[in-house]
Order: C-alpha cells, then structure tokens, then sequence
C-alpha cells in the first residue's frame, strides 16, 4: 500500500483502514515498514476475498435455489450461514486422489498457479479514495497480464489429469480464451482512450463528478460506454469459465472437464479460483465503467466510498449468478462465432466511437445533443446489423421425422 | 431482435426470485422432518392388522389366522401360527403375525385376498432403522392398529368397509334368526347348530 | 547488477535450456512460457511496464495458446517419443554452427556496445499516450507495414488451412451455420 499521509479533511469513516494500516505498523520497527504494508495489503485482500468467496458460494447456492423455486441450503447456522465452512472442513477432510499416470508435478501444480493467478490482479483495483495496493501506471495492462496466465492452468489441470474429458476440456480452454481474449481487452481500449491513461486510479478519477448535478461521469452511462461495458461483461463471462460459457467444465458433457480428476482440496481450490477470477473481473468492471469508487450521488458521498465500490461489485456478481442461473450453455461453435462474428466487431466500431467521443468532448449546448445521437446511432445500428448478420441462416429448424 | 429472448429470460427468473418469497404456488418446497407431507388418501405401503377396539388391540383383531394372505403374499413375508388352547383347538386368531417389512414389496394382495377385512394397507413410511436384523420384522403387536386409526388415514375404504361389515352382520343376524324360527317350526328335531364362528366369506367385489 | 536482474537472467536461462533438453512436449511448451515470462519479468526490471505487461499478455495470454495448440493437434500419440538421431552428419553440425554463429554476431556486438546499466534507474516514463503518438507519428511506415504482413499471413493461413472443394468438406461440417443437412426437409 502507497503510504500517503492521511488527509484530514475527510470523514473518519473514509480514512478509518489507513488509520488502522498505521495504527499497526507503529506496532513495528521502522525498518520493517516497507515489507509489513505489503504484507498487510495482501492479507487483508486475501482475506477480504476469501470470506467474500466463501459467502458468494452460499449465496450463489440460495439465489440459484430461489430462482429454481427452493430454499437453497439453510441447515448448518442460522438460515445457513455457516454452510461455507462445513463445505470447507468436507474438502479438507476429503481423500486427495491423483491419477496414477497423471503427471504429478503439473497436476499439483494448477490449482495452485490458478489460484494465485486469479487473486494477484487484485493489486491494482481501487477499492477506496485511498485503498489501492499497488499505484501502478500500466494497472489495466498488469491486470490482464496477470489474468492471461489462468487459462494455461486450466490446460494444465486438463492435461495433467490423462484423463480424456480433461484433455477435451483443456482444448475447448484454449479455444475460449483465443475468443474472448480479444473482444475482452478491445472493450477495454476504448476506456484508456478516453481517459487517457492506464492507471486504474486515474480511470476512476475521470468519472468523478456529475453532469447537469446528477448524471455521473461514469464510462457506463455514455453509449459507447454502456456498448463496452456489455461486451466487457460477455468476454468476462467467458474468461471466468462461468455458464453460459463453461464449455471447459460442461458437466454434461465432460463429467467435470478439467475437475473430473481433482479432489478434496485440489478441487475447492479450483472453485476458489473461479469465484476469485469472477470477482477480479467484476472488480475491473466496477473501475472501468461503473465509477469505481465513487457514489452514484453527491449527497451518497456520506457513506465510504469502499462501501460504493462493495455496492457495485455485489451487484455485479449477482448478476454473474442471475445470469447463470437462467441462460443455457453455448455449443463450441455457437460460442466462438458470438464471439468472431459479433463481439469482436462491435468492440473495434466502439473503439471508433469512443474517438468520437473523446474528439467531441468540448461540444456543448445543442451540440452535446448532436454528440449523443451520434453516438448511440453508431452503438444501436451496428447492434441491430450485426445481431441480424449473426442470426443469418438460422431459421428456425426443420424436422423431417419429429412432429413439429 | 437479439437479446430479447435473453431479457425475456432473465425476467423469468427474476419473477421466480421474488416470487419464491411471498407466493406460495411458487414456492412448493416442503422441509420435510420438520413439516410432514399431506399424504394423499389413496397413499399405501406396508400392511397394518385391523382391531376393533384400542384399549385390547390384540385381542380384538378381525384376523382368524385363516393364513390366506400367508399364501398368497407374492413374496412370502408373512408368517402367521394359530392361537389353539391346550385341547389344540383354534382359537380363531394369530399367536403370531409377523411381516417381515425388508421384503414386503407393498403389493396389495394380501388385503385383496383377505375375507374378514382384517388386514390393510399403512401410511407409514418412515420406517428406517439402524438395527439390521430384527426391527424391519414387525410383530403382532407393531401392526395391531385401531380401527378409528383406519377411519383417518382410508377414510372412503374405512366406511365402505363398516357399511359393508355391518351388512353382513345384519344378513348374518336375520339368517340366523330364520333358521332359528324354521327350526322351532320344525319341532325340533336336533339341538341349535353352534354359532358359526366363520362369518361367511365377504362377496367379492 | 542488482540481484533481482541476476534471478530474473537465471529463471529465463534455465527455463530455456530446460524446454529444449526437455523430452516432454507439453513440458517444453510450459518452460517456455515460463521463459516469456521471465522475459516479462526483465522488461519490467528494465523499467519498460507497457512492454513488460504487453509481453506478458502476448507471449503467455496468446502464443502460449498456439504452442500447445499446435502441440495437442500435431501429435499423433501423446507418448510417442521424439525421433532423435544421435549420428550427427557432417551438413547437421554446418548448420548448427552456422546457426550459433549468425545469432552470436547478432548479440554479442550488441552486449559490447550496449553495457548493462548497474542498477535500473527511474528511465524515461514512456506513459501510453507517448507510445501512441510514437507509433502514430514516426512509426507509422513500420505499423502499417507490420499490419499488411500480418494481414497477409493470416490470409495465407486461412487459404492453407479452408477446403478447397467440396469433396474436401467432411460430412459432419455444415459450413458453421448450426444446419443438420440431414434433417432439412427435402424441397419437394
Ligand atoms: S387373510 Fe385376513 S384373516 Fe386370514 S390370516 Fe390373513 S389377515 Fe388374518
Ligand atoms: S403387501 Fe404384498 S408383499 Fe407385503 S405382506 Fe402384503 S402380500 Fe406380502
């Protein structure tokens, strides 16, 4: 963590982790300080995170249930508040099996590397004013460095297993992050065109303030902006490996993918590591589009801003699980040309029209009307074509036995 | 347009979320050990032995020990000895009536075949136990059940069988009473037959 | 040399001679991605974040992909052993030693005229704006020359790689359109 001085104008509220943070380095020698906030950043990131993990299982298993019209689990604690655990002393406690032709080495090895993987890009989300582990001038660049390696784990684990829905789920990785990777980093570009910059910090400073007094400067409510965000969340569904894009682990298909020859620990690990790679990426959203840290209002501002970037990341992952617990699971084809034929144009077009957007900024009165219809014609009109183009010859299917 | 069958989706769902909370029709889960199930009337499983009164269930139970259901059991489950007094004469009810509760599959036949409407089908169904070699085989006494307990859980079968027991009864009793008046009108040629201990069997349905 | 440069300068050395003397593929593929990135890991010690990053991204987000891509769809048998042949012929070792030598005259005047700096210094904050104009600006022969090569392969891949009649087609692909030719209604 930057160990800026406190600002004192701000409510105790705001400043309370950074009086904590210094509160507990006084505890120590001056010479250990360097190394003793980076250790504090990352435990308290990990631990934030691990119990945020361990409360979005159950709360992905209640909201699933609910949506299916049952109660979810609600047995151990009250209403199953202490299901996690039990979940967890189960993994623990279960026999770690491994493959007798597995290769040993990689096979131990990609849970690990994923799990690390997945939480390291959490070191530059701005999760604060002041909460930021890492000031890193190249921040989105960082986080999608860190995130590029997790698909390899995947192809570890599926290779490693010798197992041949592992294998097949290893593949179909590879060939969902080929996809994806690119619509997800050019939904991103047309942010750090806009804003100028690559530090994450930086990016949210710009959506500060509000237009008219109440529409905020947030990168979602401009309509290249809302365009990226959408395309940012697909690809993110995709890189996360959640439904409707879990191929890798299509359990009705590959039993597992690249679980079916993990247990016990190795495999919570792995659903930690999805649910930390989900939060990472909804957290980069959060940055990129919904305002970071800042409060939809300017009297809201009495709440923390952590507490707004919380807000926001919640949402976000409950509509990761609304979303999987509605949407059926795409066929390999059907994924990559979404992602060919429809994704990957519109974010190139987005990119064009976020220039638009960034070369009109100093347009105002009748013409910030003009600059707006521009640009949501330049979203709508490619949407509706490409959309149109995507669904070009797929009528609807003929039977020629099955009564229709 | 695309995308409308996706919204149209996620308000399904959506409507089922909230629903789930406050509309009963949605919300059908039934947490069972605490809440029971409200079994359907025509519900069966095991078979139960039908008494008359509650407070002597045993020895008020329609079963003669006519070993009939013995027989006919498909897979063999019920083992019945006859009461007898020391002159080794029936008794006309069971010293023992077992089922064995592992192998009865639940068929019926047993009630099907019984003349006296001794024998009919439970409700119970929660019957698991940790003891693996004698709590599945229900004695006498485990399967003695009142007939008022008939009445709640079959209470169509129950009445139909009442009207019917109480038919033939009734038949029974006016046969009785004319032979009895044919004989006086007879002059008596031998002593009154005993009563016949065996109701004549019920007329099939 | 800072200490950092020298664990940095070893993983990428010993991950390389590794994925070569490697008789494992899949392992060869892997210990070269950990060579990238410690590749990576240089440029960033070098003060270079957007190469560093972009590196990083590239090599082990995506080529990394068509390595073991190539790797899984090339090989016949995952255990077949790699066919070596000890007996070098005399062309073999002309090439090798050809091969050394070209790419010993390319670094090692390079390592002479260019001495490692002893520590990593601040450097040039190169921000991402300047690359931009940069590349925009002087460079834009060699970016759009880069494009078109690009460009062009990726087409001659594509001409390689399509049928080019229709017998070539294998029955079960149905061009991408999600179409089961068997099950359409025959036009009457
Ligand atoms: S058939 Fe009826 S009366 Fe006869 S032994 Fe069985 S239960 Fe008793
Ligand atoms: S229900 Fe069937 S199996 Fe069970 S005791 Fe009666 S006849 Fe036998």
């Amino acid at each position: 963590m930057t160990t800026t001085s406190v600002p004192s104008s701000e409510s105790w509220l705001e400043v309370a982790p950074l009086q904590a943070r210094d509160a507990l380095l006084g505890l120590l020698p001056e010479s250990l300080h360097w190394i003793a906030s980076s250790v504090l950043a990352i435990a308290v990131l990990v631990g934030a995170f691990g119990l945020m993990f361990a409360y979005l299982t159950l709360a992905e298993r209640k909201l699933l249930g609910r949506i299916q019209n049952r109660p979810g689990p609600n047995r151990t604690g009250w209403a199953g508040l202490l299901q996690p655990f039990a979940d967890a002393v189960k993994a623990l406690t279960k026999e770690d099996i491994v493959p007798r032709d597995a290769d040993k080495v990689l096979h131990a090895l990609a849970p690990v590397s994923l799990v690390a993987l997945s939480l390291i890009g959490l070191a530059v989300i701005p999760f604060g004013r002041h909460l930021v582990a890492i000031e890193l001038d190249a921040a989105v660049l960082y986080f999608f460095a860190a995130g590029a390696a997790t698909e390899l784990s995947i192809f570890m684990a599926g290779w490693a297993s010798r197992n041949k829905y592992s294998l097949l789920a290893a593949m179909r990785a590879l060939a969902q992050l080929i996809s994806y990777e690119v619509p997800l980093l050019l939904s991103v570009v047309p942010v750090v065109l806009v804003a100028g910059t690559l530090s994450t910090t930086a990016i949210v400073a710009a959506q500060g303030g509000w237009a008219a007094g109440f529409w905020p400067h947030w990168h979602v409510l401009t309509p290249w902006g809302f365009s990226a965000f959408c395309l940012f969340m697909i690809a993110a569904l995709a890189e996360s490996n959640r439904s409707p894009f879990d191929l890798p682990e299509a359990e009705s298909e590959l039993i597992a993918g690249h679980l079916t020859e993990y247990s016990g620990f190795k495999y919570a690990l792995f659903f930690m590591a999805e649910y930390f790679g989900m939060a990472a990426l909804s957290a980069m959203a959060v940055t990129l589009f919904l305002g970071g840290w800042q409060a939809p209002l300017g009297w809201l501002e009495v709440l923390p801003s952590y507490v707004w970037f919380a807000a926001k990341l919640l949402a976000l992952l409950a509509g990761f699980i609304w979303i999987r617990a509605t949407f059926p699971r795409l066929r390999i084809d059907q994924l990559t040309r979404l992602a060919w034929k429809f994704l990957v144009p519109m974010a190139l077009l987005n990119l064009a029209n976020a220039a638009f957007w960034s070369l009109t900024a100093g347009w105002s009165g009748p013409l910030q009307a003009v600059r707006w219809a521009v640009s949501l014609a330049a979203v709508v009109v490619p949407f509706l074509l490409l959309s149109r183009s995507l669904f070009s010859g797929l009528g609807p299917r003929v039977y020629r036995y099955a009564p229709s | 347009m695309i995308g409308k069958g996706l919204l149209q989706g996620l308000a399904v769902t959506a409507r089922n979320l909230v629903g789930s909370y406050h509309d009963p029709d949605r919300y059908t889960t039934i947490e069972y050990p605490e809440v029971k199930p409200a079994l359907p009337e025509a519900y069966r499983n095991f078979p139960f032995l039908v008494a008359e009164k509650a407070e002597d269930p045993l020895g008020t139970l329609r079963c003669v020990a006519c070993q009939i259901c013995e027989k006919e059991c498909p897979p063999q489950c019920i083992y019945i000895v006859m009461d007898r007094d020391e002159k080794g004469k029936a008794r006309m009810k069971p010293k023992v009536f077992d089922i064995d509760t592992s192998v009865c599959m639940s068929c019926q036949i047993c009630v099907e075949v019984c003349p006296f409407d001794a024998i009919k089908m439970d409700q119970v169904f929660e019957i698991a136990t940790d003891e693996r070699f004698n709590a599945l085989l229900l004695h006498r006494d485990q399967l003695a059940k009142t007939n008022t307990y008939f009445h709640q859980i079959h209470p169509t079968e129950a009445a139909e069988v009442d009207a019917r027991l109480a038919a033939e009864k009734k038949a029974a009793e006016e046969k009785a009473k004319a032979a009895a008046a044919a004989k006086a009108a007879s002059a008596k040629p031998a002593p009154a037959a005993p009563a016949n201990p065996t109701p004549p069997p019920a007329p099939a349905p | 040399m800072s200490l950092a440069f020298l664990a940095l300068a070893l993983v990428c050395v010993v991950t390389a001679s590794a994925a070569m003397i490697s008789r494992n593929l899949i392992h060869s593929a892997l210990l070269l991605v950990l060579t990238w990135i410690g590749l990576a890991g240089l440029y960033l010690w070098a003060g270079a974040d957007f190469v560093g990053f972009s590196q990083a991204i590239v090599y082990v987000g995506g080529v990394s992909m068509v390595v073991l891509f190539a790797v899984l769809l090339t090989r016949r048998q995952r255990d077949e052993p790699l066919v070596l042949i000890p007996e070098a012929g005399v062309g073999r070792v002309v090439a090798g030693l050809a091969a050394t030598f070209w790419v010993a005259a390319l670094l090692v005047p390079a390592m002479v005229v260019a001495p490692l700096v002893q520590r990593a210094g601040p450097g040039p904050t190169l921000t991402v704006k300047r690359i931009g104009e940069l590349l925009a600006g002087p460079h834009l022969v060699a970016v759009l020359v880069v494009g078109v090569i690009l460009t062009v392969s990726l087409i001659g891949a594509l001409y390689l790689a399509a049928p080019v009649t229709a017998e070539d087609q294998p029955e079960w692909d149905n061009g991408g359109t999600g179409r089961d030719r068997g099950n359409q209604e025959e036009p009457s």
